[in-house]
């Protein structure tokens, strides 16, 4: 299908852009690579009046280390992030879950902070964000606000966002020493939505995974150092947690099982790997 | 401020191959339809138009994308390169087309732009994939003819000559 007509504001500044969400509020929505609001327009799952293209705003378009942060600006693509030389060193989790993110056709164009605003509860980089305690930096023309991951998303396919806001920015917190990371992904094709994707992740404070595609959000959970059977029972209690439904990819029982599984492996994994 | 309003088309330029071309397109006017309808370039096919299938996929100032996750306007001072552009300049097969014609590669063809074009993009980033890296890179195409093992057959093989070691095993 088609997208149902908009009238389209292609904007040269972040100014611009800004003044016609203030103007338009919900009626206007950003659009950067549109992997994913491109299908929803031509399937007409949504139909803003105005349409803000903000892709050549190229001074949004940086991969900059500040303190312990590693910034994304609103225009980088997927596949810059995934080219940058030191992600591997400096953000194993992002250099592991990146690759998952569609085909590397759509990682051509799609945006690391287009996908977290479209806050698909399947989607890899949202489950990075919340998983390593990033943040997202967010402009109006009322001012700027910083928002912790989970602040953000708040639903399925819904964020804390303004409507006369823009994520300019998302904050992810670079590699601490020591720490180690595992990420595990369930689909029934390679860049298919994730029936179920797990992060795992082992500071010299904490243990925890990040759990996307089951809840209605990326899901952070810590676990203590613990006997064996502590551990399953803890995993089995984040899974009931979680929930899951029934689609035509998976039940929430099958999910729900992979929670346990995979989280079981991967903490062990991450536990392994810091002690040797 | 210039809201380009709904309905009025808005002059769009880009290098299509390698010439400069020019069409009109209304702000929701896909890139996939301004190739085809505007610009006569059918060559690019139209499939699922919500990013999932791959037929349609074009390269975009070299990188391969979907036509139809993109909008006309948004092409516009760029460079696009369809599969009307993969011949030698003689008429005949360039050496993608050549190995899909060789490997029985396709057999309706519906799907075959896309994976030429993901390809001609994908062999340049990585000149000598191993078959599993292929099978990944060709995932987000999809054929309802072949199998596959002809695609990646010739992928093989097309990467092979790309690379100028037409003999190496891996590629027969």
């Amino acid at each position: 299908m088609k997208p149902a007509p908009f009238d389209l504001l292609i904007a040269d500044s972040l100014e611009e852009a800004l003044a016609c969400l203030h103007e338009h509020g919900e009626d206007a929505r950003i659009i950067a690579g549109g992997q994913s609001l491109m299908a929803m327009l031509n399937m007409r799952l949504a139909h803003p009046s105005v349409l803000v293209d903000v892709t050549r705003l190229r001074d949004l378009s940086y991969i900059r280390c500040k303190g312990d942060w590693l910034e994304v600006g609103a225009t980088t693509t997927q596949a810059e992030l995934l080219a940058w030389p030191e992600l591997a060193t400096r953000a194993p989790l992002l250099a592991q879950a990146l690759p998952y993110v569609g085909h590397f056709q759509t990682r051509n164009r799609g945006t690391v902070c287009g996908s977290l605003c479209h806050a698909d509860p399947s989607s890899e980089i949202p489950l990075a964000l919340a998983t390593l305690g990033g943040e997202v930096v967010l402009k109006s023309r009322k001012g700027k606000r910083v928002l912790a991951a989970q602040d953000f998303q708040t639903g399925m396919l819904t964020t804390a966002r303004r409507p006369d806001e823009m994520v300019v920015a998302a904050r992810f917190r670079l590699q601490e020493d020591l720490a180690r990371f595992g990420f595990r992904e369930v689909a029934r094709r390679h860049g298919d939505f994730a029936i179920v994707s797990i992060a795992a992740m082992k500071t010299a404070k904490t243990l925890c995974l990040g759990v996307g595609g089951v809840a209605e959000r990326p899901t952070i959970q810590t676990f203590d150092a613990q006997s064996a059977e502590d551990l399953e029972a803890a995993l089995n209690a984040f899974a009931w947690q979680l929930g899951g439904s029934d689609d035509i990819h998976a039940s929430a029982r099958y999910r729900r099982e992979m929670v346990r599984r995979l989280g079981h492996t991967l903490l062990q994994e991450v536990s392994n790997a810091a002690a040797s | 401020m210039p809201l380009h309003p709904k309905n009025r088309p808005v002059a769009v330029e880009l290098q299509l191959n390698g010439k400069p071309q020019r069409g009109a397109a209304a702000p929701n006017m896909l890139l996939s339809d301004f190739l085809r309808q505007e610009l006569g370039a059918t060559g690019t096919h139209v499939g699922c138009e919500h990013g999932i299938c791959g037929a349609c996929t074009v390269r975009l100032d070299g990188r391969a994308v979907r036509s139809c996750l993109c909008l006309a306007v948004q092409a516009e001072g760029r460079r696009v390169e369809t599969i009307e552009g993969l011949a030698e300049a003689d008429g005949s097969f360039g050496i993608l087309q050549d190995a899909f014609h060789r490997h029985f590669a396709l057999q309706c063809g519906f799907c075959t732009p896309g994976f030429l074009m993901s390809l001609a993009d994908y062999l340049e980033g990585n000149p000598d994939p191993t078959e599993e890296e292929l099978r990944e890179a060709l995932s987000g195409n999809i054929c309802r003819c072949t199998g596959y093992a002809e695609i990646v057959k010739a992928a093989l093989y097309a990467a092979a000559r790309l690379r100028g070691d037409a003999d190496s095993s891996r590629a027969k």
